[in-house]
Order: C-alpha cells, then structure tokens, then sequence
C-alpha cells in the first residue's frame, strides 16, 4: 500500500471485514472512490451495501482492514459524528427524517455550521442562512410546505427532503442509500439529474436496485457479492460479466 | 443574537408574569391578612402550595429529559433527595446546641452514634453558600458522571430507565446505613432556623414559599430557553431519530449529558426548597417508587410541554393530599389506575385533552415513541 | 486417696496383658465399687471401666446412666426393672436374675452431672473398640471434644486396632489431642504434627491454648506452622461455604428472574409489576396452607408445598394472561409505556393484598422435611430449605429450557419473537401466544414466590424487594439468553456474598449495583449478548 494509491482517492477501503457472529458481511472489500466520482453500487440482498455503508459512517467498526478518507483520515478511529463532521453525509435507506420537527427546521438542523451543543443552546439564524434553507426547500419542491411537519409528507417528499438535509449539509462524500426506493418515474428521473448535477463538486456513492436509474446515471459501478467486489466498470460491461449474470439471473 | 425573542410571545410574557405575580406576592399577602379576615389563608397551606412549588419544580426537570430528550430517568428523585440531604445538613448545623445533646458541632444522631467528630463530608456546610454550591454540585456531578458513561456507551430507552432505577436503589440501601453518615433510617431532621429565621414562623415559610415559586418561575424561563434553542429541536430530533442526528455530526452523547445535569440541578434545587418546608429529609425520598411517580406527574399534566408537567405535579400531589387525607387506602388503587389511564388513553395527558377539546389553539406534537431507537 | 490408689491400681490394670479371669474379676470388682456411696470412688470406676476396654460393661454404663442400677441392702449392686408394684432384679453384667425385690429393699445408684459426663466419655472409650464403625467414630468424635488423659491408653489400643481408614483418622487426632494436653515433649511435638491436618475448630482453639501455655520455643515454633496450615485450610472452606452460600442466593435471584427473562427477555416487555406476581405467588402459598390445615388431616400439611405450586403457577400465570390481554398488548413496540402502566398495575395489586390479608407479614411455615439442615465441616450449617430451592429453581430451569425447545408452544413462541408478520401469515395465532407467554413469565414468577415464602417474610412488600434485582440478573446476563440468565444470577449471588464480609451486606448490595451499571456501559447488552444487525432491530 503506497501513498500514489490513493493520493487521488477520497475514500480508500483495503481488506475490510465484518462479521456478525460467524456471517461475514464484508469479506475483505476494497474500493477506491475518486475526488467528484459518482459511483453505483450493486449487488442482490446481502451483499454487504449498507454494511459497508456503516463501516464509512462509523456506525460499525470492522473487525479488520483499512478505512481512509481524503488522503489519510483513518475513519475507524471515528464514531459518526466526527465522520459527519469530516464532511461525509449519509442519506438511509428507510427515508430517515426528523417526523416532528417541521421541514424548516429539519433543513435548519442539517444546515452547514458549529456542530457544538453549547452553541446550538445561543444559535440564532443569520439572514444568509434563512436564504439558504429557503433556497434548498424550493430545490426539493417543497416551497409553501415549511411549516409542516416531516412526519406529514408524502414518502417521495420526505426522501426529498432528506437529500435535501444532505445538500444543506455541504458534505464532500454522500453516500445514498437507495435513494429512488419508492419514488414515482418521474421523481426518479429528477433525482438523477441532481445527483448528476453534483458531479465534480461533491463525491458521491449511490446505492441502489433499480437498474433504469443506475443506467441514467451513466456511472462506474461496482458490484458487491457476499461481502466483496465481483466486477467493476462500466454499467454495459459489468452487466455483461458471466459472474454478475450468475449471481442475479443463476440461482 | 439570542433567541430570547422566541421564548413567548409578548402575550405569552403577560401571562407568565401575571400567573407569577398572584403566586408570589398574592399567596402571601393572602396569609398575612389577620385571622378573622374571611379571605385569610390558613398558615398550614403555606408551606403545603411551597411544597406543590417544589414538587412542580422537579416534574418539569424530568420533563425536559423525558418530554424533549426521551429519557425516561427513573432517578429524579434521588438528584432531589441529594439536594434536600444538602440542605438538610447545612439546617443540621445551624441547630449547634439546640439540640438534645447540647452538642456545639455534632448532630444528634452522631452523639447517639457515639463518634466523636465530625465526618470530612460534613466541613463547610456550616456556611450557606457552600451549602448551596452543593445544593447543585452533588446532584449536577452525580449526573454529569453517570450521564457520561451511560450516554457514551448508547445505553438508551428502557436500558437507561433500568439503570437509573438500579443507581436510586443503590442510593436508597446506602442512605439507611447509620455509618454513612447521614442519620441512617431518621435522616435529618427537628431543625431549627435557615440563615437566622425561625422556621416555625409563618413569615419564614411566606419567605420560602416566595422563593420556590421563584424558583419555579426561573427554572420554567431556564427549560423554556432550552426547548425553544436550537438545542431543544436537536433534542426532538434525537427523540425520534437518534442515529439520524449523529450522521449529521452532533454529539448526541453531549447532547443528553448536558440536558441530562442541567435537570439533574433543577432536581436538587427543587430538593433543596422543599426540606425546609416539610421539616425532614430521609431515606424513603430515595425510594424508587417515587422517582416513577414523578413520571406520572408529567405524564398526567402533558408531557413535551413544560407547562404540562407544572399542571400534574399539582394536580396530582393536590389528589394525593386530599385522598391520604380522607381516603388512604384509596390512594394507591387511583395511583395505580392513574398511570393505566394515562398510558393507554390518555398519552398526551391533561393538556392534549385540553387541545383536543379546542381549549387551546395549537395541541402540542403528538409524543411519538421516545426513546426506543437503539434498544433491542 | 483411695481414689488415687485406685487410679494407680487401674492404669496398671489397663497397661499389662490380662488373662481372660483376671479381667472378669476385676471387672466385677470395678462394677461392684459403683456402689459405693462415695462420687470419687465411683467416678474412678467409670474411668477404670472406660479404661478396662470389656464390652460387658456397657450395659452396665448405660444403667447407670439411665437409673437403672441399685443396690440391695446387702450392698449388691444389682439392675431392677419395675414390675408391676415390685421390683425384678438382674446381675448388671451377665443379666442372671436375680429375683424379686420391693420397693424399700433397694436404693438407687445415685448419679450427678459430673458423673454422667464421665459416663459418657467411659461408654466413649469402649465403644472405640467395640462398636460398629459409625459408633467407634462418633466416641472418636466424642474423646477429642472431652479429653482425658486416663483414656490416652485406651485411645492408644483402639487407634492400633483400628482397621477402618477414617475411624483411624478420627482416632489418630483424639490421640494427639490427648497427647498434646499430657504427654512427653516429644509426643507433644509429634501430637502437633498429627493435629496440623486437622480443620477442626476446636483443635484450632485447643492449638491456641496449647501454644499460649507453653514455655518451649519448639513446641511453640510448630504448632505456629500447625496453626498456619489450620487456617489456610479453614479459609479454603470458608471460601468454598461462602461459594454456595453464594450459588443458593444466586439460585433465589435466579428463580426471581427466570419470569422475567421471559416477559423482557423474549418479549422485550418491561413487566414492573413481575415483584408483585412472585408476591402473589407466595401469597398463594399461604392460603394453600392455610386450607390444608383447615380442611385436611394433619399428617397431609408437609404436601401443601407441593400443591402450592401448581396453584401459585396457575393463579399468577392467569392474571398475567389478564394483565397480556387488558393492558399489555395495546403498548407493544411502547415500552417506557408499558413500564409506567405495569407499575401502575404493581401498586394496586399490592394495595389490594393489602386490603384482603392486611399489611403485616404472613407466616408461611416450612414442611418437616425442608427443616433443619446438615453440619459441614468446620461448623457451617447448610439448611435443607436452601437445598430444596436450589434443585427447585434447575428443575424449573429445566423445564423451561424443554418448554421452550421441544413444545410446539415453544416453538411458535420463538418464531412469534422473530418476525411477527410470517408467524401469522404461517397461521399462528400471535395474539394467543402473546398472551400465553406473558402467562408463562408470570407463572414462573408465581413459582418463585412459592419458593421465595420458605425462607423470608410475606408481606405485600416482597415484589418490591426483588425487582430491581431481578432486572439487574436478567440485564447483566443478557437479554434472550436463559444461559444468560443463570450466569447472571449465579455470578451476582456468588460476588454478592464474597463482598458481605468485607463490606457488610448493604453496602455490598451497593457495590454490585454500581459495579453492574458500569459493566452495562462497558457491555450494553449483557454478558452473552446477541450480535449483529438481527440484535439492533
């Protein structure tokens, strides 16, 4: 393992495995993400997704391997919070927002700043800020829903909303957990141009299940198969590996 | 720029200083009326709405970790027994040789004991203010070191509700025990004046019947400042979706720690008001039943509201007062039917009621499940 | 000086080889000198019999023991058993009669205390001899509790006979504690080596005295070293007393406990009110008691333990299916809830024992055959109601472990705890196996306080007692985990009961408390805890 492998990278994983009393979740992954990539992850049920998902989040800690964000971070070390704070965001699979807060206040937790409790106790919101919330809700089309309380939205609006908490965020890495889970053609459709609209700007790991817009997304995929990769590329050439066909056509 | 302008409304500021101003200053002008006056208020409730105060007090404490945060702690009432124990030693020396062994230094129960000196916890508390300091220190660290343990190590819902029922009981064993210091099974009791006033007179218990309603009024300003922070939606957040909130990069361990002692300190100021009114403090406020019961308070009144858990602590220790009184085998069937009701028909207690009925225009948000994310 | 005389004369008797006539006579001298009228001279004849080591004079200890031996006016010694209004008399040593004789024709042997006890070290010392091996160790038992010096001999003959290993061992220690009191310097410094196997208090205390009592730096030296490896063996039993000690509190908690590995462990249900369902359970108890010594034949009242368990099972299992079916089920997936419901449910189950049966204790007695207890060596008691409760509480470990393993109940009830949704869609009936479950946790809990009603107060207080101590087991072991469970109990009985003497019973308590709310926070979900995604859900 040398500095140039991953001087580039963003995220480095080398060797990871978790295991949950014998099951090997992860077996030894390794995956190399670049700076403004956007990268497809599939793989059928169990495969090791959102595992791998956590073990980047810090909400699980493998058992071993190497974890390294942006030149040398080693997120292992880390619980999420600092992971958060690295600049490493996370939309969940399960559309996970805050049901009893309103959708302003969602945004305004979400929002880029001092993370320190003491000071969330004295915040008060600048006048850029409220511009910036207000900018992010009409983004995810919610503009005149503010008030209403998340618990209250409808399952595409709320998974909107969480993209939109991600965004507000300003995170460096996001890591999307089926993002389109749910959602109607045409949602999904306007979910993949603004993921695509991100590319460049911010490094993004999409997983997802649904192959229309893994497609449009036009990414590099990688395939994850009992807890590591088993093909890597292009959508067309990991679609035609004998392995990949196996594992999702064979059994 | 804080958000004290969000605290109320300019009504909501009416209100609150109106309703204080006729408990601080009516109650006791109400009691200093001569005795034949028809609208004299009896000496003996003096003491008794000081110690609703109290109890009002502590219910909101629990409110703010249990309404907001969704920790149930089963421990509020051992941070108000550690607040009243501290007061009750800063009395116990202001007896000196009043007491029935004439003793300059020694409380009675250690002349009984036979100890010849005074054990090194009990230095200072001869003074008030150092009196006072522990008044918020015992209680406030008690919490801060239990609080970082529990809270680092994620152990959540009905886990830490367990724990804080184990960490009251181990308190509640230890208090009985003559040889730590306390009093043993008596506790502190038979004091005599607070800061040179006699306790016995009415005008001392005006006095500190003023100062827990005073209390009360700045500990509502204090949780109220709290929840209406961004700390306090952070802490709604965390009630729902505890991991969600750590994936945006807030400690939610800091998060609970400070909310966790803040009301811990609340507690033991409420603990500490309340033994010069009720004139003893003993073990059996450890006892773990009253921490649960405290519970019920907010639970009746509303809880996630603060102004919710002012209203139970009243209503119910004011049902306790009269059914002890008149009915005491009754108590504990209503008691017990009461925390029945209230879980399964009633969750949002006495002002969820009220909003449904449309007495008031916005009900507060329907308490979700706190607290279950996390626990198996 | 008779009495000495007689001492020199029979210690010589003892020492030398005697033919089979010389012993008859002088056993029927020895016999015929207990009438005398003099204690001193009787007293030297039982020692002289005890000495003579002859079987036949045993009956005529016992005898005397018993009243039984007289004289007639003729000063013959005789044995008179009443007949009638007259008396039939009998040779005390061959039993030849004798004749008949009246009332005012004979007097009584007249026995006092100290008599009786050299009696008994007399009948002791032959015995060593004589007797069936259980007999010959309980007077080698008896030699080392009562030394005297004119048995050394005695001791000495019986010791060389000996053939029976733990007899022999037994002999071995009453001779050197014998020796140690009067003998050589050498003997004494022998006896020393001898008593250092020992883990007898006594000879502890005897080593003590000895050793404060003598000038020799020697004999003082080794009985110091016989001393160190008395105690470094008293302590081992201390600590292994101390261990089971430990293992019947664990066994008390684990019974408290098991109900509610059940409700919380496989249904994630706090039950506070679980304390008032063990409460119920002993209070079950009394009334069965109480019916059976209304209604039933004396004899019968050692079964009403047996019955009450059942009864205690069946009484606390169907309000708990009530408690399931009224308030549980409409607080799953609520659980702070249904804490503050339960406990709502546990103080008015306790007022309402408190309305029928009032607030003082019950008395709820044991059965004969849980009274009483056997003696260990180095004087700990170990009581049979302890015993019993701890091979109640594996049995019903046991059956539980079965129930849930190999009953189809078992079955749908662990496939009801898995995933709720395929259990129905599969056709189990989940809201009856909720229910049942629930009726289950409690009936055990009613076991336990069954067995709990043996060995403390009934008051409705009791449940409140054991809660947070049930919780902390069940917590500390793991939830889901029976294993777990028992782990836990035995683990916080043992710790508890090491802690008792070094830091008093309370405080004790205290520290495992503490200490267990530190290891929760070390390890959230106990000792053997479930891992995994399966565990967070």
């Amino acid at each position: 393992m040398t500095d140039a492998a991953y001087a580039d990278a963003l995220l480095y994983l080398d060797g990871v495995t978790v295991s949950f009393d014998g099951f090997r979740a992860l077996n030894n992954l390794s995956l190399l993400v670049e700076r403004g990539e956007i990268r497809s992850v599939i793989g059928p049920n169990g495969a090791g997704k959102t595992t791998m998902m956590d073990v980047i989040t810090g909400k699980t800690r493998p058992d071993s391997g190497t974890v390294l964000f942006d030149g040398g971070t080693d997120l292992t070390r880390l619980d999420e919070a600092a992971i958060a704070n690295l600049g490493i965001g996370r939309k969940f699979q399960k559309p996970t927002v805050f049901q009893n807060l309103s959708v302003f206040e969602n945004l305004e937790l979400a929002q880029k700043c001092p993370r320190g409790i003491l000071r969330t106790l004295g915040a008060a919101l600048s006048g850029r800020q409220r511009e910036e919330i207000a900018e992010t809700i009409r983004m995810i089309g919610l503009a005149g829903r503010e008030r209403v309380a998340a618990g209250a939205l409808s399952h595409g609006q709320k998974q909107w909303l969480e993209i939109g908490m991600l965004l507000i965020q300003d995170q460096r890495l996001l890591l999307l957990d089926e993002p389109v889970a749910g959602m109607t053609d045409r949602e999904t459709e306007a979910t993949a141009e603004l993921v695509l609209s991100l590319a460049g700007s911010r490094t993004v790991i999409v997983v997802e299940h649904d192959m229309e817009f893994v497609r449009s997304l036009n990414a590099r995929v990688t395939v994850l198969h009992e807890g590591s990769v088993l093909a890597d590329g292009s959508i067309d050439h990991v679609q035609s590996q004998p392995a990949v066909i196996e594992v999702y056509l064979g059994r | 720029m804080r958000r004290t302008d969000t605290m109320f409304t300019p009504r909501g500021w009416l209100w609150f200083l109106a309703v204080g101003a006729v408990l601080a200053i009516g109650v006791p002008l109400l009691n200093a009326l001569p005795a034949s006056s028809a609208l004299q208020l009896p000496d003996y409730l003096v003491p008794l709405l000081g110690k609703y105060a109290c109890y009002a007090l502590l219910a909101l404490a629990l409110d703010l970790v249990w309404g907001y945060a969704g920790i149930l702690s089963l421990g509020h009432g051992a941070f108000f027994a550690l607040g009243g124990y501290a007061m009750g030693m800063y009395l116990m020396r202001q007896i000196g040789t009043r007491g029935v062994y004439r003793d300059p230094i020694l409380p009675d129960f250690m002349v009984f004991l036979n100890w010849k000196q005074l054990p090194w916890y009990w230095y200072g508390f001869d003074h008030f203010a150092f009196a006072m300091v522990m008044v918020v220190l015992v209680p406030g660290v008690l919490a801060f070191v239990f609080g970082w343990f529990a809270f680092r190590s994620r152990v959540t819902g009905v886990y830490l509700s367990i724990i804080t029922q184990a960490l009251t009981y181990a308190l509640w064993l230890a208090f009985f025990r003559n040889d730590m210091g306390f009093g043993g099974n008596n506790g502190l009791t038979d004091f005599k004046d607070v800061l040179g006033f006699d306790l016995h007179a009415p005008a001392t218990r005006r006095g500190l019947y003023v100062a827990s309603v005073i209390a009360l009024g700045l500990g509502y300003l204090a949780c109220r400042f709290i929840t209406r922070s961004k700390l306090g939606r952070l802490l709604l957040a965390l009630r729902d979706a505890e991991s969600r909130v750590r994936f945006l990069g807030y400690s939610v361990d800091y998060a609970k720690l400070f909310t966790f002692t803040a009301s811990a300190v609340l507690a033991g100021i409420a603990g500490a008001l309340y033994v010069p009114q009720v004139g003893i403090i003993n073990p059996s406020e450890f006892s773990p039943g009253n921490s649960i019961e405290i519970a019920i308070w907010v639970a009746v009144g509303g809880r996630g509201t603060l102004l919710g858990a002012l209203i139970g602590a009243v209503v119910v220790n004011f049902a306790k007062t009269w059914l002890t009184g008149s009915m005491p085998e009754a108590w504990l069937f209503v008691l017990g039917a009461l925390f029945i009701l209230v879980t399964l028909a009633f969750p949002q207690g006495i002002l969820g009621l009220a909003g449904k009925l449309r007495l008031r225009p916005r009900p507060p948000p329907p308490a979700p499940v706190p607290g279950e994310e996390g626990a198996p | 000086m008779t009495r000495f005389l007689h001492v020199l004369l029979l210690a010589l008797l003892a020492l030398a080889p005697l033919s089979g006539a010389a012993r008859a006579a002088d056993l029927k001298d020895l016999v015929g000198q207990l009438a005398s009228d003099d204690f001193d001279s009787k007293i030297a004849a039982i020692r002289a019999l005890g000495a003579l080591g002859d079987g036949r004079a045993v009956p005529v200890l016992k005898a005397l023991e018993d009243g039984a031996l007289y004289t007639t006016t003729d000063h013959k010694l005789v044995v008179a058993e009443p007949d009638d209004d007259k008396y039939k008399l009998y040779d005390p040593v061959d039993r030849a009669a004798l004749g008949e004789a009246t009332d005012d024709a004979i007097d009584k042997v007249r026995v006092n205390n100290r008599m009786r006890s050299e009696i008994d070290a007399a009948l002791g010392s032959l015995t060593l001899v004589g007797g069936r091996p259980q007999d010959r160790l309980a007077a080698a038992q008896e030699a080392l509790k009562h030394p005297l010096a004119e048995r050394n001999d005695a001791l000495q003959k019986a010791y060389a006979a000996e053939h029976d290993p733990q007899v022999k061992a037994a002999l071995g220690l009453a001779l050197a504690a014998a020796r140690l009191r009067a003998g050589t310097r050498e003997q004494r410094l022998a006896a020393v080596n001898t008593l250092a196997s020992s883990t007898d208090p006594q000879i502890r205390s005897l080593l003590i005295d000895q050793r404060d009592a003598s000038d020799d730096p020697e004999i003082k030296h080794a009985i110091d070293t016989a001393l160190g490896s008395i105690n470094g063996r008293l302590r081992l039993i201390g600590v292994a007393v101390t261990f089971f000690e430990g293992i019947s509190l664990g066994s008390i908690l684990l019974l408290a406990a098991i109900g509610l590995a059940i409700t919380f462990g496989v249904m994630g249900v706090i039950n506070m009110a679980h304390g008032e369902m063990i409460m119920l359970g002993a209070y079950t108890t009394f009334v069965v008691q109480q019916l059976f010594r209304a209604f039933l034949p004396p004899q019968w009242f050692d079964a009403y333990l047996v019955a009450a368990v059942p009864a205690a099972f069946l009484v606390t299992g169907a309000i708990g299916v009530a408690l399931e079916r009224g308030i549980i089920r409409f607080l799953y997936g609520r659980s702070l809830e249904t804490l503050l419901a339960t406990w709502g449910v546990s103080l008015m189950l306790q007022q309402l024992v408190r309305t029928i049966f009032g607030a003082p204790n019950k008395e709820v007695s044991n059965p004969s055959w849980m009274t009483g207890g056997f003696e260990l060596i180095g004087g700990a008691t170990i009581t049979w109601n302890r015993i019993a409760i701890l091979v109640f509480c594996f049995v019903v470990l046991g059956v539980l472990a079965l129930v849930l393993r190999r009953t189809t109940f078992g079955l749908h009830m662990r496939a009801v705890t898995q995933n709720r949704e395929m259990s129905a869609a599969m056709g189990i009936r989940t809201a009856a196996v909720d229910a049942l479950t629930f009726g289950l946790g409690s009936g055990i809990a009613g076991m336990a306080g069954v067995a709990l009603s043996q060995i403390g107060n009934v008051s409705p207080n009791l449940g409140t007692i054991y809660i947070v101590d049930s919780f902390m087991v069940v917590v500390f072991g793991g939830v889901g985990s029976l294993f777990g469970t028992l782990a836990g109990a035995m683990t916080l009985g043992i710790v508890n009961k090491l802690l008792e003497p070094v830091a008093g019973a309370v405080l004790g308590k205290v520290v495992v408390l503490v200490a267990i709310i530190l290891f929760i926070q070390k390890r959230p979900r106990g000792l053997f805890a479930l891992k995994g995604r399966a565990a967070e859900s």
